[in-house]
């Protein structure tokens, strides 16, 4: 009977988790007809910001694996991919040359922000989330700023005054990536269908997959999985808890900023003091769009997130505008929809795991009532 | 003698942990800038008057974070759902052509029910997410005011002091007080640049809260927040003391950014709310409050420190090194204090 009722209970679980694509299956449904865009300048629109953010969002999913949730302190990585291309840029490394130079020059940015971030972590227990959140504004509000804004150029040499503010130090608020831009992506390109299809970048993504896929299999994956479920058990068992956790928000870290080099390039300019700040927020509600839970996440749903969050965003504002004759209406409802979907994820992780503690407890009162009994 | 210096030692030892080092560093690096503040030509009254009258804007919103900290609700990130509240009374107020001191005391009128409905709805959507508040409560407030931002364009005013004056409709991002409660608190009893009013209004709402957090009521929400299994053992219920603290919250929110705006003279709409609660809430710790612990004391001191660390960094920092590194301390102070009282080890998070 108890059978049964799990059936039940996994159907009703399995609606729940994909409501939310559903219902952004819907709002496209009705917005793509009144924005009026074709088919092709959509699907064209769609495989550019599939290359642009997939690899962001794919950072995402260590971290969910070992049980810290929806990591908001990605945007550390993207700084330090930020803080890298800076570099390059000054040194005049372009092309695809530039780019592997950046991401090598990220990683150990990404690590020593990514070993604050575990730390910080590890001491704020079932508060992950809101600290990586703080996290955010503190090293993007502060530390960011301080490097870019008045290190470079006094202590860390800036050369070039394309780049560097007329004052003679701190980074100018565009850097311009014009000999980098889509260097990745026009590297053995071909159309189809009239859209460019960045081969080179699907296959850092594909790569990037496999990775994940191979991951998730190691000793060490495995070892954070069984943190994800239950630290105390995984401690039993012998696992050093505090370290797989730090190692796990490093490795999304460093992706994180990888991410973020594969993004600017695609972009073409770097705007130093704003590029971070919305990232993070974009990229998570992406993958919640995709079906994805605070504490369950695959790869299926970073690329259906993608194509789905990607899609209303780009027919909102003109939908909007052919409905209510303001384009400004389409603007705020897509930002409002991004905040809404992680508000409604958040708060059902939140009730599910209070539902899951009080069974919890009433299976203990209950073995205790019984064994008072029989005693 | 040895005995009873030791014990003066702990005791300092206690004071001081209690007091918490990066408060003590904060506090200390305030002083200096109050003594380098003559030295490099700032006159010091003027400091003194900007610090008491920013005071003066923002200590009614930090007052806010005070009853869901001692329900054990956390940190209200939500406060921006009691700052729409707020909006809507100010510009309601505007709307229905009340002017003067008058339109102030409309605006709380009309805030109230507002911050009531709101505040409901909040509660009950904390009180089924019980252990995972903040972070939540953070992403409510965003969607919230994503959510305003339209509702600002749609909704039906007509004031033509709000709308865009060339469509006629959708209100503008600022809106002048002038004519309305520009500083109508403020101008009462007013003693040079001091704005006793404001001052008064808020040792009011202060009592209160005091008086409040000492009646059985009061007594019973703190129980809830300190020692939850020991408040439903006295028959307390615990959902509804929540509830009851975050309507509370909601409303202070409400009157605290009416309060704000008749100090600064300008409605601030659309995404201005945003991040409102980030100050308040590194106000109320920087004051020596925790997550779950939080008294009158802590909310005036820690506005005053927030505060004279927001107005006196720019001038006497900027005088010294000559770099506007302001912005950049002030995040660091304001964002390292919340990471701070985060990592404290509380009783009360389940």
């Amino acid at each position: 009977m108890s059978e049964k009722k799990d059936m039940g209970k996994k159907a009703l679980n399995l609606l729940r988790n994909n409501s939310v694509p559903l219902m952004f299956i819907l709002i496209c449904a009705v917005c793509i007809p009144l924005s009026g865009f074709s088919i092709s300048y959509l699907f064209n629109e769609i495989v550019t910001r599939m290359g642009r953010n997939i690899f962001l969002i794919l950072s995402l999913l260590i971290p969910i694996m070992a049980g810290m949730g929806l990591n908001f302190g990605m945007t550390l990585g993207a700084m330090a991919g930020e803080i890298a291309i800076i570099l390059v840029a000054d040194w005049q490394i372009w092309g695809i040359p530039g780019v592997v130079l950046a991401m090598i020059l990220s990683i150990p940015v990404s690590v020593l922000l990514g070993l604050m971030c575990g730390k910080l972590m590890n001491m704020t227990r079932g508060r992950e989330m809101i600290t990586g959140y703080i996290l955010n504004f503190f090293v993007g509000g502060g530390l960011y700023q301080l490097v870019v804004l008045y290190l470079m150029g006094t202590i860390i040499p800036i050369i070039h005054s394309s780049i560097r503010l007329p004052r003679g130090y701190g980074i100018r608020n565009t850097v311009g990536l014009a000999n980098m831009r889509q260097c990745l992506d026009n590297q053995f390109s071909f159309t189809l269908f009239g859209a460019k299809i960045p081969l080179l970048t699907f296959i850092i993504i594909a790569a990037m997959c496999l990775f994940i896929i191979w991951f998730r299999k190691t000793k060490l994956g495995q070892d954070m999985r069984a943190v994800g479920q239950d630290m105390d058990v995984a401690r039993d068992a012998g696992i050093k808890v505090e370290r797989t956790r730090i190692i796990s928000i490093i490795l999304s870290t460093v992706f994180a900023g990888f991410g973020m080099i594969i993004y600017l390039q695609n972009i073409g300019n770097l705007p130093t003091y704003t590029a971070h700040s919305q990232i993070g927020m974009f990229c998570i509600a992406a993958l919640l769009v995709g079906g994805a839970s605070v504490e369950r996440a695959s790869i299926g749903n970073v690329f259906l997130g993608v194509v789905l969050f990607h899609l209303m965003f780009i027919v909102a504002p003109k939908a909007g505008a052919a409905i209510t004759g303001d384009s400004m209406i389409g603007e705020y409802f897509r930002v409002f929809v991004s905040y809404a979907v992680i508000t409604v994820a958040l708060v059902m992780y939140e009730t599910k795991k209070r539902r899951a503690r009080g069974r919890a407890g009433e299976l203990l009162a209950r073995a205790q009532k019984e064994g008072g009994g029989n005693a | 003698m040895g005995r009873s210096v030791r014990l003066q030692q702990t005791r300092f030892g206690d004071l001081l942990q209690s007091f918490g080092m990066p408060r003590l560093i904060i506090t200390g690096f305030l002083l200096l800038l109050f003594l380098f503040a003559p030295v490099v030509g700032a006159d010091f009254t003027t400091q003194i008057g900007n610090v008491i009258n920013r005071f003066s804007w923002n200590a009614i919103m930090v007052l806010a974070m005070v009853p869901m900290i001692h329900s054990g609700c956390g940190l209200n990130f939500g406060l921006p759902l009691g700052i729409i509240s707020g909006l809507l009374g100010g510009t309601l107020s505007i709307q229905f052509g009340f002017t003067g001191g008058l339109s102030f005391l409309m605006a709380i009128v009309i805030a109230t029910p507002f911050a009531l409905i709101l505040g409901l709805g909040y509660g009950w959507l904390l009180n089924r997410i019980k252990g995972g508040e903040m972070m939540s409560a953070t992403y409510v407030g965003f969607s919230s005011v994503s959510f305003m931002c339209m509702m600002w364009l749609l909704l039906p005013y007509t004031s033509p002091t709000m709308v865009w004056g060339l469509s006629g409709k959708g209100l503008r991002t600022t809106i002048s007080l002038e004519g309305f409660y520009d500083k109508t608190l403020a101008n009462f009893l007013r003693i040079g640049s001091i704005p006793t009013g404001t001052l008064l209004f808020f040792a009011l709402l202060a009592v209160l809260m005091w008086a409040f957090l000492h009646t059985k009521t009061g007594t019973a929400m703190t129980a809830v927040g300190s020692n939850p299994t020991f408040a439903r053992a006295s028959g307390v219920s615990i959902d509804k003391m929540r509830m009851l603290s975050v309507v509370m919250s909601t409303w202070l929110g409400a009157v605290g950014i009416l309060v704000y705006e008749q100090g600064f003279g300008f409605i601030q709409l659309y995404m201005a709310p945003f991040y409102m609660a980030l100050p308040a809430v590194s106000a109320i710790l920087l004051g020596g409050a925790s997550v779950n612990k939080a008294s009158i004391f802590n909310v005036v001191l820690g506005t005053f420190l927030f505060q004279g660390l927001v107005t006196m960094t720019p001038t006497v920092m900027n005088s010294i090194v000559h770099l506007d590194v302001s912005e950049v301390v002030r995040v660091i102070v304001s964002q390292g204090m919340i990471l701070y009282a985060l990592t404290r080890k509380t009783e009360g998070a389940r």
